[in-house]
């Protein structure tokens, strides 16, 4: 769907992407990664044209990006914002006809986007006049309302109660449902979690990690299991790490340090009766947080 | 270009659908008169409540006699000065005019004693009288009989009359001609500013909302800028049709009123005498009206149009550019300087060189250069400007305009999207200056 290679863009001396390439692939939620300043949104706004590369290319469904390309990207971007005196109505009217509908498509759109987001009492209200959430929920009709084939969002939880957050969520997936390729850029690890299929990390102008999140947590493992033993028959070696113990029951937390699963687990049965055994998976934030540590030592 | 269309329309919609915009729209015309009528109400009022006042003469020469008018009456129940001034103490006078013993060739030492300070009014109205009667009294010492003075005592009043090249003749006021080139040039630079202004807000507004991002990525930098400019500056037209409507509306239906007859009229009849010779005597606000007639209001109208349309666009860019290269209104300050001071000194020379005398050569220079020229050329129009210096004005105009909008399509390209850093204009300058 997107494909971006060897992406280059300074600003003077300073390095906002350094030889990016990525894969998106139609359909999935992207998950792109990384600390602040690490050039997620410049690479948005390249995506967005509203800056341009220095060098290399980015092809949206296999043409080069045009005028004609961004009518099939919605893009909402980190710090939202909408004219403050106008009314909701008039503004995703206005949205949508400077992103290419007639005004018949335009009005009937927005109808129904009211509806299945639950504001159409509220379309002659005035923006300053709406809660924060409310606001958003305007501005995420505002990026879709044109039904684009890639949707880029910008940290797109921030602002939103849980209630409301869950219903931009299943609104997310029901838009991958229907097709659309979503990239999302955020910190938030627990909805890349919930939401992503494949993720991108960036930090200081390169990528330091891609892949499904399968791949990349299997990819990290650091070898870690967790194990609960009962009915110990001897001593455990003082160098094992006991999490809790408690009526004969031993939780460990071990690492392979180079030896099979197998062989661990051999081991372990000479001590008790092994009732667990579980390969321990890094969770994102700790993925996310280990690498950018390790790649900003350089 | 259709999505140029749609920013100048939500722009233009934005603005003309404010309830502020229809009072202020339907006010501004009313508020001149009315602070005027204002005036002269009070004016008129305290002349009629006041009480008249008396003022104590004390003449020791034994020439004058003072006539009293509507607002003051003289007395003179004593001739000495300390009674005289403890009935000004005492509140029985008004005031206490000394006259001493004076040498008619050379007065000197006419005092007026009051418990306030005398107005101008009053002393001018002293001052004039006591002239007259000292002239009137060496003119009889002359041998002059006071009889054969006021016969030949005359008014005079100057009709001035413009030759134009086809032999017409019209009435004009030197008056009139500052009032309507020092209402004309004042209402520019207050449209500039007012609507510079709301270009300069709107541009902050969309920058720090981020509302730019979501619109350049549909559509150019420069197309959205335009729109901007354009769209606010229909909203400053629309006010100004306005404003001529409901002034030519509301003149007329004042004019029925008073039972008098509109400029057209009035030319119409001045053509055909024996029309004239039937109507009664127009009087002074006829002679007013008269002058008005001599005025092209058409040609002043336009003009005022072209010069809004091309002050406001030269200026506009400008205000969209600053707009463009700050993150909030309170760090616009250092970069209104380029606009406000051409601005000012437009404003200034309209005043201190075009009114007092429009065909000078600063004022020829103020009125050709695009920075100034739509306030200094408005403050010449009424006096008559030739045609050529028109044309190379207005060009020059447009060429100044065509340059601004350049410039800050420049800055406004790289400012819009940049947040955070503090601009300078040696920053500003790297953003012209860069190609991309």
């Amino acid at each position: 769907m997107l494909v971006i290679n060897q992406l280059n863009k300074s600003y003077g001396s300073h390095k906002a992407l350094t030889e990016i390439d990525l894969q998106v692939p139609a359909g999935v939620i992207f998950g792109l990664l990384g600390p602040n300043g690490a050039g997620k949104t410049t690479l948005i706004r390249i995506i967005n044209q509203i800056i341009q590369q220095d060098s290399g290319t980015v092809e949206l469904a296999g043409k080069p990006l045009s005028l004609e390309t961004i009518r099939t990207i919605g893009y909402l971007p980190e710090e939202r914002g909408l004219y403050k005196k106008m009314t909701v109505w008039d503004q995703l009217i206005y949205f949508s006809r400077i992103k290419g509908l007639t005004a018949k498509e335009a009005k009937q759109r927005v109808t129904s986007w009211l509806e299945k987001m639950d504001i159409a009492n509220w379309r002659n209200k005035k923006i300053e006049d709406l809660s924060k959430g409310m606001a958003q929920k305007v501005q995420f009709i505002a990026t879709v309302i044109h039904e684009p084939s890639l949707l880029i969002l910008d940290e797109p939880f921030s602002g939103f109660d849980p209630v409301n957050a869950e219903l931009i969520k299943n609104e997310i997936l029901a838009l991958k449902e229907m097709g659309t390729t979503i990239l999302l850029s955020t910190h938030r690890m627990e909805s890349v979690e919930l939401l992503c299929d494949h993720v991108a990390m960036l930090n200081q102008s390169r990528k330091i990690l891609d892949g499904t999140i399968r791949d990349i947590k299997a990819r990290f493992r650091p070898e870690l299991v967790q194990v609960t033993l009962a009915g110990l028959t001897q001593a455990l070696p003082s160098s094992w790490q006991v999490l809790a113990q408690e009526e004969g029951r031993v939780e460990l937390q071990l690492s392979l340090q180079g030896k099979g699963v197998n062989a661990l687990l051999t081991e372990l049965m000479a001590y008790g009766e092994v009732l667990r055994f579980q390969e321990l998976l890094p969770s994102m934030e700790e993925l996310f947080i280990q690498q950018v540590k390790a790649n900003s030592h350089e | 270009m259709s999505k140029v269309l749609l920013v100048i329309q939500r722009e233009y919609l934005a603005r003309v659908k404010k309830k502020s915009f229809l009072i202020a729209t339907l006010l501004t015309p009313l508020i001149f008169p009315a602070i005027m009528g204002v005036f002269v109400w009070i004016a008129t009022e305290e002349k009629e409540n006041q009480a008249l006042r008396i003022i104590e003469v004390v003449d020791e020469s034994g020439l004058f006699f003072m006539e009293s008018s509507e607002q003051y009456a003289f007395s003179s129940s004593t001739d000495n000065l300390e009674a005289a001034k403890a009935l000004v103490k005492s509140g029985e006078r008004y005031g206490l005019l000394y006259l001493p013993n004076l040498d008619l060739t050379a007065p000197k030492g006419i005092q007026y004693y009051g418990l306030e300070n005398p107005s101008t009014s009053l002393v001018s109205y002293l001052e004039s009288s006591l002239k007259r009667k000292i002239e009137d009294q060496r003119l009889f010492a002359k041998g002059i009989d006071p009889a054969v003075l006021k016969e030949i005592r005359t008014e005079v009043v100057l009709q001035s009359l413009t030759l134009g090249e086809s032999g017409e003749e019209t009435i004009n006021d030197a008056t009139v001609n500052y009032a309507l080139g020092f209402l004309s040039g004042i209402l520019i630079y207050l449209f500039i500013f007012i609507y510079g202004n709301q270009i300069m807000q709107g541009v902050i507004e969309e920058k720090s909302t981020r509302i730019v991002e979501i619109l350049v990525s549909s559509l150019k930098p420069f197309q959205l800028m335009m729109g901007k400019i354009v769209g606010i500056g229909a909203v400053g037209l629309t006010q100004f049709l306005i404003w001529v409507l409901l002034i030519g509306t509301f003149s007329t239906v004042v004019m029925g009123v008073l039972g008098m007859q509109m400029p057209q009229q009035q030319a119409m009849e001045l053509a055909n005498p024996e029309l004239m010779a039937t109507a009664p005597d127009p009087g002074e606000l006829g002679a007013i009206l008269q002058v008005l007639s001599g005025i092209d209001f058409v040609t002043l109208v336009i003009a005022f149009i072209c010069y809004f349309l091309g002050g406001y666009l030269l200026y506009g860019a400008l205000f969209a550019a600053v707009g463009a290269a700050v993150d909030a209104p309170s760090d616009a300050q250092q970069f209104m300087f380029p606009i406000t001071i051409p601005l000012l000194i437009a404003y200034m020379g309209l005043f201190v060189f075009v009114l007092q005398d429009p065909t000078s050569s600063v004022s020829f220079w103020l009125s050709i250069f695009p920075l100034t020229s739509p306030i200094a050329m408005m403050g010449r129009i009424s006096f008559g400007v030739p045609f050529w210096e028109l044309a190379l004005s207005l060009s020059l105009l447009v060429g100044g305009f065509l340059g601004t909008t350049w410039l800050a399509a420049k800055i406004y390209r790289i400012g819009i999207l940049m947040h955070g850093t503090k601009p300078s204009y040696a920053l500003i300058w790297k953003w012209i200056r860069s190609s991309q």
